[in-house]
């Protein structure tokens, strides 16, 4: 019952949150210099169109009215046309979703089974060699800009060693020889589902150094974090107690120890779906990768508005709602949370 | 009354920023069966570091360098890690000064005590839950069935101890140690716990190593005891002896520090000087520096162990004539 | 181990956090003091970019097409991009926004962000309760998305990309200091000030700033690594200084056509960036280290 009181209390802050960033957005959207109507039109516009367009979009009432028109545009789902496409907004980051959320999750996968274990070995034994290795790869990882560590593995797996493919999400042949049906939209998990083994492998192929670029910061931030936090748990007087009753160190390490520093962890990996999110923008365009942060860097260069507002406001209620999900999980793991 | 423990002449260091700790030199005492023992010194004696290193429970920068720690026959300090987890929480048990942090906060209790139990003895789960409601109960837990599934922090220190010598004595152990397991609690809360101590130590048949520097717990609790003083057994023998007859200066010391009601007006005995921080960097008797009846020779060797009665042993040059 | 509570300031924040102690420390790790020299070298660098680049107005985009695509080469170390431009100049030149500009950001955003939390913290209320819904509104938002769309509402330059930097890092100065000045609520020697009539306002600004600087200096030096790479980050998206400025980030998304065989246009840069936050961040551990910021929580 408690926790089911936990779970309203924090989705009714979530709302009012989103609120928030509506009405942020909102303002960002009206701060802009130039005359969104003669954006949406062309530079040679004649006056009667851009009075007219500026009436059609509601940009002569007042604030307060252009923002009631602008929440229930959005409670219908429309955030508005893109300037480029002339398409909606929403259609265009639905369409491009699935093949960001494919790269986005398979970082959070490496960022899961690669930066918990480097953290929990560098604490396990520290001072040792693992944890000079683990320490230099997550700071390394922290420091890199994703821009330039995608051009490097870029120049030594393609250009040097023709292990991996350059870019994109998969072999432009195979549209034709093997493609994909779609079931999910998600390129990897329909070619499984289909047994489209040739088309599995290119995309498995195809995923790994975008995956990798997009998973390096994360990963040293989690490495970095786990050890921090299991260091300081393996000091606790609970650690002594479970040597003191016979148990064998790993089970100390992966059991007793991993579930109470875990919780820092899961915050952590709240953030690093924030920094993912925009990791994808240069991640995207460096790989092309057709996905949301492609889209968003073309919309800056085409200063299509709507565009960079609609991917705002989405952008920002995704990490609202994640970061809701890892609160709810380390309450769910840490019984000492308060759940009042 | 057979003997179950002898701790002989353990010497241990520890590694600092600042150079060697010399913490423990030359420990000796024995524990028979079915009896409570005292370890009673002042902080930084040493006491708390004997307990741990029964069980080989310490930190990478200390090292025993010398010793044997014989326990049914076989030395401890040599055998392998493998033989010394087994050992740990089957025949010898430890519970610590501050129940709450040492119990894990995110398992429940029931779930805590059941690992242990299934780690040294091949039962089933079922089993397994059975023995943890059994000896929750026998120390005096009500509602044993919550209990289990709480957690540590939902329950108070007093019953957080409680759980902590559940646990000690799931596996019925032959050995207990207690490392100041009342010094945190309140005072009407202690003597409930020593009052437990001293049921169980009877009901399991338990031998209990108590270690504190309370002298009023060990007065209450304790069958026989060992003064500690700068990592060296400074007074050894059966509580009422040492009590009315402490033949070291340091324990006369002790026990005149006691304060007694009745005596109004009378200036408190306290022993001048302080503890060496790094006792054993001296050379001779540890207590030299603040004895009344110093000579030259007890600042240049230390004092061994001399045998006065049955049971009582002194490290004392002032006894060397009367030892047997 | 319990601390016994002192009355007196001095002991308690004493001689363990002294810059000559933090000096110390420094030069004796031989990882912190690379990157403390490391750092210096850069600013020194950007300070004096303009004597020491070797082809200064090139550095700032003046073309000299005959030069074009260049490999590293005697007379051009580094090479030269595809307008002819001398990359060691470029990358020189490129130090100033790349890296003054952060310093200028972070500095800006504890300035605003540091006060506001003090007196969220201090205050309590529904002063405390207005100061920090506002900064959940902005911590809502993951940093660099805010930044870009605050950027690009702007419009594109340096300058609004610092100011949207700024607006976007403020927040975390304000927690900071809010759970800073919190903690320091309870100590006795505040408790003692107010029992002797001093001032709110006196108390936050004797007691508590004072008390704040050095978790906000250590979150700063590993702020200041972040924030390079944001203002790298946004520049490579286009938001930051303009061509034909020179900018690390802007240089590395200029490159990035090129890259599989003029390699040196964009790898500069981003080794420049690379390497300066690397300094910053392990420059940042080691005063992590040193101040513990567990005491504050």
């Amino acid at each position: 019952m408690r926790k089911l009181e936990f779970i309203l209390r924090r989705l009714v802050s979530s709302i009012f949150v989103l609120i928030g960033v509506s009405i942020i957005t909102f303002a960002l959207s009206r701060v802009v210099p130039n005359n969104p109507a003669v954006l949406y039109i062309g530079p040679r516009a004649r006056p009667e169109d851009i009075a007219r367009v500026t009436k059609l979009l509601g940009l002569d009432q007042p604030l307060p009215v252009q923002y009631f028109i602008y929440m229930r545009d959005l409670l219908h789902g429309d955030l508005g046309t893109s300037i480029a496409t002339k398409r909606p907004v929403l259609q265009e980051i639905l369409d491009r979703a699935p093949a960001s959320l494919e790269l986005l999750f398979t970082g959070m996968f490496l960022v899961v089974v690669i930066g918990i274990p480097l953290g929990v070995l560098s604490a396990r034994w520290q001072g040792k060699p693992v944890d000079l290795v683990t320490r230099t790869i997550s700071i390394v990882g922290v420091s890199i800009p994703a821009f330039f560590l995608g051009l490097v593995l870029q120049i030594i797996f393609f250009r040097n060693l023709h292990w991996l493919p350059l870019a994109g999400q998969l072999n432009t042949d195979l549209r034709f020889t093997n493609p994909i049906l779609p079931v999910t939209n998600f390129q990897i998990l329909d070619a499984l589902l289909t047994r489209n083994w040739v088309a599995l492998k290119d995309t498995a192929v195809h995923i790994i150094l975008p995956a990798i670029t997009l998973a390096a910061y994360p990963i040293g931030l989690v490495a970095r974090m786990t050890r921090a936090s299991m260091l300081e748990v393996l000091e606790q007087d609970y650690i002594r107690t479970a040597r003191a009753y016979g148990t064998k160190e790993f089970i100390v390490t992966y059991f007793y120890a991993l579930k109470n520093a875990i919780s820092p962890t899961l915050t952590v990996i709240g953030l690093t779906f924030a920094y993912a999110l925009t990791g994808t923008f240069f991640v995207e365009i460096i790989f092309i990768w057709p996905g949301l942060g492609m889209f968003t860097v073309s919309s800056l260069l085409n200063i299509d508005y709507p565009a960079i507002m609609g991917m705002t406001l989405f952008g920002a209620t995704a990490y609202v709602l994640i970061n809701s999900i890892v609160d709810l999980l380390q309450a769910w793991v840490d019984p000492r949370i308060n759940l009042v | 009354m057979t003997t179950l423990l002898e701790v002989k002449d353990l010497f241990l260091e520890f590694k600092t920023s600042q150079g060697i700790l010399k913490a423990l030199n030359g420990i000796t005492f024995d524990v028979n069966s079915g009896e409570v023992f005292g370890l009673v010194g002042e902080t930084g004696c040493g006491k708390s570091v004997t307990g741990l290193s029964i069980l080989r429970l310490l930190p990478r920068s200390a090292s025993i360098r010398r010793g044997e720690v014989i326990f049914n026959g076989v030395d401890l300090l040599k055998i392998s890690r493998d033989e010394i987890e087994s050992v740990r929480g089957s025949k010898i048990a430890m519970i610590f000064q501050d129940p709450s942090s040492s119990l894990n906060p995110v398992f429940t209790i029931g779930s805590q005590i059941e690992r242990v139990v299934r780690q040294h003895m091949s039962v089933t789960r079922k089993e397994a839950a059975e023995q943890t409601k059994e000896v929750l109960s026998a120390v005096g837990l009500p509602d044993v069935k919550r209990i289990m599934d709480s957690y540590p922090h939902e329950l108070s220190g007093g019953m957080q101890q409680r759980v902590m010598i559940a646990m000690a004595l799931s596996c019925k152990p032959l050995l207990l140690i207690a490392d100041e397991p009342t010094t945190s609690l309140d005072v009407t809360i202690q003597a409930q716990i020593l009052k437990l101590l001293r049921n169980l130590q009877k009901n399991f048949n338990v031998s209990v190593i108590l270690i504190t520097h309370n002298l009023g717990v060990i007065a209450q609790t304790c069958d026989h005891l060992a003064v500690l003083y700068g990592g060296r057994v400074a007074e050894s023998g059966p509580t009422e002896t040492i009590f009315d007859q402490a033949q070291h200066p340091y324990t006369n010391g002790l026990m005149n520090a006691i304060p007694r009601p009745g005596g109004r007006g009378r200036k408190m005995a306290t022993i001048p000087g302080t503890v060496p921080s790094n006792p054993g960097a001296l050379t001779g008797c540890a207590f030299a520096k603040r004895c009344k009846f110093a000579f030259d020779r007890c600042v240049v060797e230390p004092p061994p162990l001399y045998r006065v009665d049955e049971n009582h042993h002194v490290a004392c040059f002032l006894v060397e004539n009367r030892s047997k | 181990m319990r601390t016994i509570p002192t009355l007196s300031v001095e002991s308690e924040l004493k001689s363990t956090r002294t810059f000559s102690h933090v000096m110390g420390v420094i030069i004796r790790d031989p990882l912190s003091l690379a990157s403390t020299i490391v750092i210096l070298l850069f600013i020194l660098i950007a300070i004096f970019a303009n004597q020491i680049a070797p082809y200064p107005a090139e550095g700032t985009g003046k073309t000299n097409v005959d030069n074009a695509m260049l490999a590293p080469s005697p007379g051009h170390i580094l090479g030269a991009d595809r307008l002819g431009r001398d990359m060691l100049s470029r990358v020189i030149m490129g130090a100033r926004p790349a890296l003054i500009v952060p310093f200028g950001v972070v500095l800006f955003a504890i300035l605003i962000g540091a006060p506001l939390g003090a007196i969220a913290g201090y205050k309590g209320g529904w002063v405390d309760n207005v100061i920090m819904r506002t900064t959940d509104l902005f911590l809502a938002f993951p940093s660099l998305l805010l930044a870009m769309a605050i950027a690009f509402a702007l419009g594109r330059g340096l300058q609004n990309a610092a100011i949207a930097l700024i607006v976007s890092w403020w927040p975390w100065y304000t927690r900071l200091a809010r759970g800073v000045t919190l903690s320091l609520k309870e100590r006795y020697f505040v408790e003692a000030a107010r029992s002797i009539g001093v001032r709110d306002s006196v108390i936050i600004i004797r007691h508590i700033l004072p008390n704040i600087i050095s978790p906000i200096l250590v979150q700063a030096t590993i702020d200041l690594g972040t924030v390079i790479l944001s203002m790298g980050g946004l520049a490579f998206l286009g938001l930051g200084t303009q061509p034909p400025g020179a900018d690390w980030g802007l240089m590395v998304s200029e490159g990035r056509s090129y890259i599989l065989n003029q390699w040196w246009i964009s790898s500069f840069a981003g080794l420049a960036i690379f390497i300066v936050v690397l300094a910053f961040n392990l420059l940042g551990d080691t005063l992590r280290d040193i101040f513990d910021p567990r005491q504050y929580k």
